[in-house]
């Protein structure tokens, strides 16, 4: 006959409202393990998903997720020279935070090297990829802009042509693709009058040198746009994406590369490191301590509560060791009831983070290696919080039962 | 059947504290219980009723004396000769002034458990269980829980549970104290057909005077003292 189960059974609404408090614990801990693990996918989607065998960054630099990463645009062609490299393409992106609606609008700008790359490996839930060289761009769904929707970023509109699931940047924010030469457009977007105001600057400096008192049409390409000054060094990008050849040796290529003073090299394991140790790690280790504290936490909230059960069952434990009941019947009908609300609150937690997760603001992503190392530590602290309770039975004495 | 008396307690002696904080509950208590036989046990309060009660239940041993049960001696001094709980297990029966039924078990249920720890199968314990309420009148309310059962139906499953495993020797303390006459009448006629029909030796300890005549004989306890009443079917309160 198993007593724990009848002593459940009839003490229903009781074991239901603490396995439920034991849940919402558990839901917790849970959630933390989720919480670091959609960190880490978050925080390496775009790396991941961005498909480049290389990284080229600036020299002496960590690359764009580390720190500021500035190379000119053109050396994707140098980089198209090197034997192994199937494509080179720039990668650029930053962060912007607009008004919309009343509301703030943070995403992570993303530059696609257009026309090689149009988004295609993009996974797209609606809509297309796009189509032409400017004023369109796929947003993520979390940002909230649906297909069709036209927004004003620095000079010009963009219209949403595409839209992604999922796809945050390291910050949780959303992503929005646009052709590198509209992301830079938007990144290097500055007001009329200081454009003026730098023109006129320039002019000045200019006049203030002989050359430009002795040639006139330095002063008026001192005055008109930046590109058309030759001195001035075309626009700078994060970052080189480098694919290679089928059947490149990957080390070849990166030692010419390396040979390049002005840049670093990185492989996409090694970015992602970057990006993991140096973003990732503190909330890594503060998610965990608050997770162990959390699990301390429920040891001793299930160790109190199987302890009050137990005193509840003094003198009926009193009864069984009088009767002669051996220690083990006791021992099992304490253990089992705290195994018990261990594994339903997990269950409890489990069947409510389904609901509770997905309406997080950011990603909580529960593995299965996850869920099966908390059902070892609900097992381990369940054993744990049922000695103290056992502790207590052991001491029972079959007299109880007359004084009673 | 063993032909051993139920059980004999020899010279017991129990002292609780010690030097000036030194209480003598019981001097030097001896009696014997025949198979078949019960006993009312009767005195005033703390006049080491309940102690001899826990020694010979073997929850409470005494500072020196022997108690043998069904031939078997089980306790010589505090030593224990035997594994008590075991011994209770196989040997004893309880049944006291509540009927300490655990609240979360049926009627059936509360009479299985005490075959179950005696190791006996699942589904044997529970045909058996039936058997002893239907013996007992209460199989009719063998799914019930302790909280729908009167108190006289209550002790009767309980004194069930006690005779689950056929004991040696039963010890009753005071069971009719909860009950009214009519049914206290009944438990300790119950009692008294247990003795005889089963051949187990019954101690029952006991206030109530109105039912000393079921008693096979009647022991008087006063400071650790047992003295044995002599016909007592022919006192006015035995008749």
């Amino acid at each position: 006959m198993n007593l724990a189960i009848r002593d459940i059974r009839h003490n229903t609404g009781r074991f239901a409202f603490t396995t439920v408090g034991i849940g919402m614990l558990l839901m917790i801990v849970m959630g933390m393990g989720g919480i670091y693990r959609g960190l880490i996918h978050e925080a390496t989607l775009l790396v991941d998903r961005v498909g480049a065998d290389l990284w080229i960054v600036q020299g002496r630099t960590r690359g764009p997720f580390a720190e500021i990463s500035r190379i000119p645009g053109n050396l994707e062609d140098r980089a198209r020279a090197v034997p192994g490299v199937a494509e080179a393409r720039r990668f650029v992106s930053h962060m912007i935070q607009r008004e919309r609606e009343g509301r703030p609008l943070r995403m992570v700008v993303q530059g696609l090297s257009w026309p090689e790359d149009r988004g295609d490996w993009v996974p797209l839930v609606a809509g297309r990829s796009l189509r032409q060289g400017h004023y369109e761009m796929i947003a993520d769904d979390s940002l909230d802009l649906p297909l069709g929707t036209k927004i004003a970023l620095g000079k010009n509109q963009y219209e949403v042509v595409g839209i992604t699931r999922g796809m945050v940047g390291t910050g949780g924010d959303g992503l929005a693709f646009f052709t590198v030469g509209d992301a830079m457009a938007i990144q290097f977007d500055q007001p009329g009058e200081a454009i003026r105001l730098e023109r006129a600057a320039r002019r000045a400096r200019v006049e203030a040198v002989d050359i430009g008192r002795q040639q006139p049409l330095f002063l008026e390409r001192a005055v008109g746009l930046s590109s058309g000054i030759p001195a001035f060094a075309t626009p700078q990008v994060s970052a080189v994406l480098v694919s290679l050849a089928p059947g490149a040796d990957p080390e070849a290529v990166r030692r010419t590369f390396e040979t390049w003073p002005d840049i670093t090299v990185y492989s996409t394991e090694e970015q992602k490191n970057l990006l993991l140790s140096g973003m990732v790690d503190k909330a890594r280790r503060q998610l965990g301590l608050f997770r162990g504290l959390l699990i301390v936490i429920s040891t001793i909230i299930i160790a109190l509560i199987v302890y009050t059960l137990t005193l509840d069952k003094v003198r009926d434990i009193a009864l069984l060791k009088l009767i002669g009941s051996r220690n083990p019947v006791i021992i099992g009908l304490i253990l089992q009831q705290a195994l018990f609300m261990g594994f339903a609150g997990y269950g409890i937690a489990w069947w409510g983070g389904q609901y509770a997760f997905p309406r997080f603001p950011r990603l909580v992503l529960i593995s299965s290696s996850d869920l099966a190392s908390l059902a070892v530590i609900v097992v381990v602290i369940s054993i744990l919080a049922s000695f103290l309770g056992i502790w207590k039975a052991m001491r029972i004495e079959p007299n109880t039962v007359l004084a009673a | 059947m063993s032909t051993a008396p139920a059980i004999v307690v020899e010279h017991l002696r129990k002292v609780y504290g010690s030097g000036r904080t030194e209480v003598v509950a019981i001097s030097d208590a001896s009696l014997e219980i025949a198979r078949g036989e019960i006993v009312g046990m009767l005195g005033p309060s703390g006049s080491g009723k309940s102690t001899i009660l826990t020694a010979m239940a073997l929850i409470n041993p005494p500072t020196s004396g022997r108690v043998t049960i069904n031939g078997e001696p089980a306790l010589e001094g505090p030593r224990a000769l035997v594994d008590l709980r075991a011994f209770r297990r196989k040997h004893l029966g309880f049944v006291f002034q509540k009927a300490n039924l655990i609240p979360f078990l049926t009627a059936l249920e509360n009479v299985q458990i005490a075959l179950e720890v005696n190791d006996v199968a699942p589904r044997a314990a529970r045909k058996r269980a039936f058997e002893l309420l239907g013996y007992l009148g209460v199989e009719a309310r063998a799914k019930n829980l302790p909280t729908a059962l009167s108190g006289g139906e209550q002790q009767r499953v309980a004194v069930a549970r006690a005779l689950a495993n056929d004991p040696t020797f039963i010890l009753a303390d005071e069971p009719t104290a909860a009950l009214d006459s009519t049914l206290g009448r009944q438990v300790m006629e119950l009692f008294a057909r247990i003795a005889h029909e089963r051949g187990a030796g019954v101690l029952v300890v006991t206030h109530d005077h109105r039912t000393l005549d079921v008693f096979d004989r009647i022991l008087d306890v006063e400071d650790g003292m047992i003295q044995e009443r002599k016909d007592h079917r022919d006192s006015p309160a035995g008749r």
